[in-house]
């Protein structure tokens, strides 16, 4: 047989990218687990249900009501220090959301897997990254990734980030819908002994543990006008604030740690491909960037002097990282797969916007919609957004968003 | 499940592999596609596929609402469970080859129903080569088929791929 080797200690595997982030979440050892189904996340708690099943897992499963109850739970094990998972999408994280907003603040590290799904309406059930944008910000670290492998081995990176005492943030790890949660490839599982080398100590909760023996109140009412109210609200929100900045560095540190380990590295922040001389760019964030990276390619073939940068850490927004890897080109075609109304225009072609504000030139920032509700971005889709974008170099005004499936 | 079997054998075989059902409202009877690349390099693009090299069309009806050679590349192979002879099909031009099954049958004998997943796919390996038999009967070995169910499997699989006559056609002019 004509092997490709895996890593010493791993084991290959065929599997989905939901299926993936399940063996990431196994090989974390959580405590608790409380899923709900939701479509394209349902194979995903059907198979961390048949791990703790089968005992591959060691965790207590809460079969709950709704995503409502399910976050609510993990609060309260997470409160205990017990290590937890859960994962959803679209209309289940819509469900979530109250107690979504309160586990940032709360500073309770829970990792979660969002399988992207566009908003409705209209009524929908495929994939797009409208449900993870509209939350980004709540406080919630937001991840993207690109591959089935990079699913699996961020779900258990997110645990070493989210715990991290720098940070104490919950993680969130976002897979797109369809592609990547239905899309078989060839993976590598790593041997349990070296996530557990990897992961340390479990120490979850060290700064809020919930004891019998030393009752305490979590989150009384805090802020007002008066009193020790405002000051102390503002030491809630800077603090968070902090976390966040730290958590730019700790996911640099624990990436290139997973390289050291298990000889994969996966860019923590944004990657870029081909840049070196590129006079223009293209943006992507997602399962999409291989496609991109295909198209980058055949580009650079016609000669045309193109690069790609992909973000894969949306919170905190790598804003020093996005400005360097674009220094030295005059524009840039930013794709998204979801929609920022308000400003008709993608949210990390915004971003990136804001981000180049301080950069000492003009750099021309076009914005391309395209993937919404689970249609295809292609290889053609990027010969188009190269296309344009290169126009946009030479000096081309920049109206609208441009739709990529919009004649479809 | 046909799509995992089929990227699980050719990963065995050491290929690298991206298997991408088709998704929305699945239900029993109602046409699906399901798409899958393999290379000897990793494959970056996670996509669907629309120019593809091979059909493999596991319902003989499917054709009747769903145009199945929508951008069929030159030189294509085509693998049909059908149990009509290949001068009564409808082919295009763009064939070089074709694979033809009588999967229903066999699965009515094996399966008491017209589930063809499994027949195909030893089909598919007969028809193309791409795959060994061997590595296919592995996958399914270890899939999630157990008992009767596996054993019922194998037997679908060595069916097909016995049971597959395959056709070399003359290069025409494509219209």
């Amino acid at each position: 047989m004509a092997a490709i080797m895996p890593e010493p200690g791993s084991k290959v595997i065929v599997c989905d990218g939901n299926e993936a982030a399940a063996w990431g979440a196994a090989l974390s050892r959580p405590d608790m687990v409380a899923v709900y189904p939701i479509t394209p996340q349902s194979s995903l708690a059907e198979k961390i249900s048949q791990f703790i099943a089968d005992g591959i897992i060691d965790a207590e499963l809460m079969d709950v009501e709704g995503e409502h109850s399910v976050l609510s739970v993990l609060q309260g094990a997470c409160l205990a220090g017990a290590r937890t998972y859960t994962a959803s999408c679209g209309q289940g994280l819509a469900f979530m959301f109250e107690p979504y907003w309160r586990t940032p603040a709360l500073r309770l590290p829970i990792v979660m897997s969002i399988v992207t799904r566009d908003g409705i309406s209209p009524q929908c059930v495929w994939g797009g990254q409208q449900d993870a944008m509209t939350v980004r910000e709540t406080g919630w670290i937001h991840m993207y990734c690109e591959t089935v492998q990079e699913v699996l081995d961020t779900v258990v990176m997110a645990y070493k980030i989210a715990e991290h005492h720098d940070v104490m943030l919950p993680v969130s790890v976002c897979h797109d819908g369809n592609y990547l949660s239905f899309g078989s490839v060839r993976a590598e599982l790593p041997h349990q002994t070296e996530v557990d080398d990897f992961l340390g100590e479990k120490n979850v909760n060290w700064h809020v543990a919930l004891d019998p023996d030393r009752p305490m109140a979590v989150d009384p009412l805090t802020g007002g006008a008066s009193g020790p109210g405002p000051s102390l609200f503002v030491r809630y929100r800077k603090g968070l604030c902090e976390g966040m900045q730290n958590a730019l560095r700790v996911i640099t540190e624990v990436h290139e740690e997973w390289s050291r380990r298990f000889g994969r590295y996966h860019a923590p922040l944004v990657e870029s491909y081909r840049m070196d001389d590129a006079g223009y760019a293209v943006m992507t964030i997602g399962s999409m960037s291989g496609a991109g990276k295909d198209a980058v390619d055949a580009a650079r073939e016609r000669g045309e002097k193109v690069g790609l940068v992909k973000v894969k850490t949306f919170r905190p927004f790598p804003a020093q990282a996005v400005a360097d890897a674009l220094a030295r080109v005059t524009a840039v075609g930013v794709v998204d797969r979801s929609v920022s109304f308000g400003w008709n225009s993608g949210p990390l072609c915004q971003e990136t916007r804001c981000a180049l504000y301080s950069s000492p030139r003009h750099i021309s920032v076009a914005s391309f919609i395209g993937g919404l509700a689970g249609a295809d971005i292609t290889v053609k889709h990027f010969d188009r957004v190269i296309r344009d974008t290169a126009e946009r170099a030479r000096g081309a005004p920049i109206s609208g968003p441009a739709w990529l499936n919009e004649s479809d | 499940m046909a799509g995992g079997i089929l990227a699980a054998a050719l990963v065995k075989e050491g290929k690298h592999v991206v298997a991408i059902p088709s998704f929305g409202f699945e239900r029993r009877g109602a046409p699906v596609a399901a798409f899958l690349r393999f290379d000897e390099r990793p494959i970056r693009a996670m996509t669907n596929i629309y120019e593809p090299d091979v059909i493999l069309c596991i319902d003989p009806t499917v054709s009747r609402t769903v145009d199945v050679f929508a951008g069929m590349r030159r030189a294509g192979v085509l693998v049909q469970t059908t149990h009509l002879p290949l001068e009564r099909l409808a082919l295009p031009d763009e064939l070089a080859r074709v694979g033809l099954c009588d999967a229903v049958a066999i699965a009515l004998k094996i399966f008491k129903r017209p589930i063809t997943n499994t027949v195909m796919l030893g089909a598919y390996s007969r028809a193309t080569g791409h795959v060994s038999l061997e590595a296919l009967r592995e996958a399914v070995e270890e899939s999630e088929f157990r008992d009767a169910g596996l054993s019922q499997n194998l037997e679908a699989l060595q069916r097909g791929y016995e049971e597959t006559r395959v056709h070399e056609l003359p290069e025409r002019e494509v219209a």
